[in-house]
């Protein structure tokens, strides 16, 4: 779906100038248009502004070395450093490791197990399948990407988890390990589409070359047409990555939303987006808690940003490497 | 012949993966066609909520759905579609038109909560209350409503809107433009009788399915304006002045029930989940069947596009 695809640089059909054409009402036509353009602009700035302008004011109450760790006193009355995030409670402790770390115990198998099968989804269509079985399966790779996160957290709370819990035997039916596979539900699509728009673009004669020398199919897919469009492959991978660090509904119904600092991903952990999800409703805005929650955000948003350039890298390389 | 069996097992091995894929989409929308199935009645679609929540329909919500998405439409598709025009049509390869390029993209990235997050900050809190601190007296803009989560669920959608609008502009061969300049066309009078008329279904199909994206979405309006259970429908009446005649409208200013806030709520946060199960199934199941009627559609509308296209 064109959702995943990013904004080409097409050269415009020139017009050349001719003053007497550009009447009163060319111009306005034109700044109004303009004028919507900035909106997108306005919107990220705005959106920069304000997450981060909550989120800094968060230092001011709070010291920065207590967003990793603090100290509590144990039932023998000793100190201990602790590395929890539990806003409410008598001594709030905002440590953001646990988040972090959920976040990635999410995020980095549903990125792995994704990759796998998005890409094999995306080589498949672009160079394995028949006009007409592509006809049947784009469309049906484009219905999973229209299916609502909601709905899918849905499934995987209600019918994924018991699954896996069979299969894996595992302590707690929701688990950092049934989110990723949910998130999986949600970033094949986008890493199928993009493996298969890469491929494509690669142009037709190298194939062709490939095949003339004597390599049969799946010698030129692997060592022709995979290389050419490996910066698109590994943006499709980026990209993916993005979108499961910033999934919120799927994780927030499925992980089990316990704040833990584990790398065991069959434990019930605790995203950042799902912290957020779970907790800004019920803050008095303003407060100590709600700047915390804001702060996440931003850390959340610098990474998914971070990800996404580098995705965008990589495919503004590709499209150099080809030429396009 | 270890390259052809190479060959064969690779190439199946692929088959195997896009099969697979196809087969748990297949398995989640069954199971959720499965288990809804039987909850769906014309009672569930017209009913509101009876015995706290444990009994009668989704009416409220699916009619919050409903305008919430309308509302979305209106503030987002006419900004998103002269946003696509005027990167592609005149800004072309300057500057700004980078800028703003970059600024759509990064924009398609950010996650869903975070424009939750932005949603409370900037539209309740900085814009709401604004207007309340101009207007005078108590809270009326200055807390979550339909309004402020239409306008957050608008600012997800444009970069969506943007970038197929603009792809579908771009599809337009680059020779029609020429020809109508070389024909003394203004630029305006090229893109109003020249390009648009082809983009047309293209952009249609492209804002179908950034509809649908906003219109499944929860993240966004989870504190923005998204109401557990309300005993009413958001609207107001309006008395149409002289005639002692009152129109019910829908009051934007009001919270609302949404089909898939109803879905988390119901599964994550009710008394009884298990005892609900059915009616989330229903909801479930509305939701995926109102999605897939817009994706479909654009799906079908793409396909004759693009015959089309080639038959020129």
């Amino acid at each position: 779906m064109a959702t995943e695809t990013v904004l080409e640089e097409i050269e415009p059909a020139r017009r050349p100038r001719c003053p007497r054409r550009s009447f009163l009402g060319e111009r306005l036509i034109e700044s109004f248009l303009r004028l919507n353009g900035f909106v997108a602009i306005a919107a990220i700035l705005l959106i920069f502004l304000f997450l981060f302008k909550e989120g800094v004011q968060a230092f001011r109450t709070i010291p920065p070395g207590r967003f990793v760790e603090s100290t509590e006193l144990d039932f023998d009355n000793m100190p201990q450093t602790v590395r929890m995030w539990q806003p409410v409670s008598t001594n709030p402790k905002y440590s953001l490791v646990p988040l972090i770390l959920g976040s990635f115990l999410v995020a980095l198998p549903a990125t792995l197990i994704a990759t796998l099968l998005g890409v094999g989804t995306g080589i498949y269509l672009a160079e394995v399948a028949g006009k007409r079985t592509r006809e049947l399966v784009k469309p049906a790779i484009e219905l999973l990407a229209g299916v609502p996160s909601v709905v899918i957290g849905f499934f995987c709370l209600a019918t994924l988890a018991t699954l896996v819990q069979n299969a894996f035997h595992t302590t707690f039916r929701l688990n950092a390990f049934v989110g990723a596979l949910g998130v999986c539900f949600v970033i094949v699509p986008v890493i199928a589409t993009m493996t298969d728009d890469a491929l494509r673009a690669v142009p037709g004669h190298l194939r062709e070359g490939a095949l003339a020398l004597g390599a049969n199919r799946w010698e030129t897919v692997i060592r022709v047409v995979v290389p050419a469009g490996a910066s698109g492959l590994i943006a499709s991978g980026l990209l993916g990555m993005g979108r499961a660090l910033g999934e919120t509904m799927i994780v927030l119904m499925a992980t089990g939303n316990a704040a833990q600092v584990t790398l065991n991903p069959f434990i019930s952990v605790r995203t950042m987006t799902a912290t957020i999800a779970a907790e800004l409703g019920a803050v008095p805005q303003g407060g100590e808690q709600y700047r915390a929650l804001f702060l996440v955000g931003s850390v959340l948003f610098t990474f998914t940003f971070g990800v996404n350039l580098l995705a965008e890298m990589a495919v503004s390389r590709m499209r150099r490497r080809l030429a396009l | 012949m270890k390259r052809r069996s190479a060959e064969i097992i690779a190439l199946s091995a692929l088959r195997g993966i896009a099969l697979g894929v196809l087969l748990a989409t297949l398995l989640m929308l069954g199971s959720i066609a499965r288990g809804g199935a039987s909850s769906i009645s014309w009672e569930f679609l017209t009913a509101a909520p009876i015995e706290g929540m444990t009994r009668g329909g989704i009416f409220p919500a699916i009619f919050g759905t409903l305008c919430i998405t309308l509302l979305m439409i209106v503030l987002a598709l006419p900004l998103g579609v002269c946003a696509a025009i005027y990167m592609v049509e005149y800004a072309g390869n300057s500057g700004l038109s980078r800028v703003i390029r970059a600024s759509v993209n990064n924009l398609a990235g950010v996650p869903s909560i975070v424009f939750g997050l932005f949603g409370v900050g900037f539209f309740v809190l900085f814009v709401g209350r604004s207007l309340d601190r101009v207007r005078g007296g108590g809270l009326l803009f200055g807390q979550p409503a339909m309004l402020w989560a239409a306008a957050t669920l608008a600012v997800l959608v444009l970069p969506v809107i943007i970038v197929n609008t603009a792809e579908a502009l771009n599809a337009v061969p680059r020779s029609h433009r020429e020809a109508a300049f070389a024909l003394g066309a203004t630029r305006w009078q090229t893109v109003r009788r020249v390009v648009l008329p082809q983009a047309r279904s293209g952009i249609l199909t492209g804002s179908i399915l950034s509809i649908s994206r906003g219109a499944g979405e929860t993240a966004p309006i989870l504190f923005t304006g998204c109401a557990y259970f309300l005993p009413r429908l958001p609207l107001v009446h309006l008395s149409i002045p002289f005639t002692g005649l009152s129109i019910p409208m829908v009051n934007p200013l009001d919270q609302f029930m949404e089909l898939s806030y109803h879905i988390f709520i119901m599964a994550t946060q009710s008394t009884d989940a298990a005892l609900t199960r059915p009616i989330q199934y229903g909801t479930t199941l509305v939701l995926v069947g109102l999605t897939f009627l817009l994706n479909i559609s654009a799906i079908l509308l793409r396909v004759r596009y693009r015959r089309a296209l080639e038959a020129r």
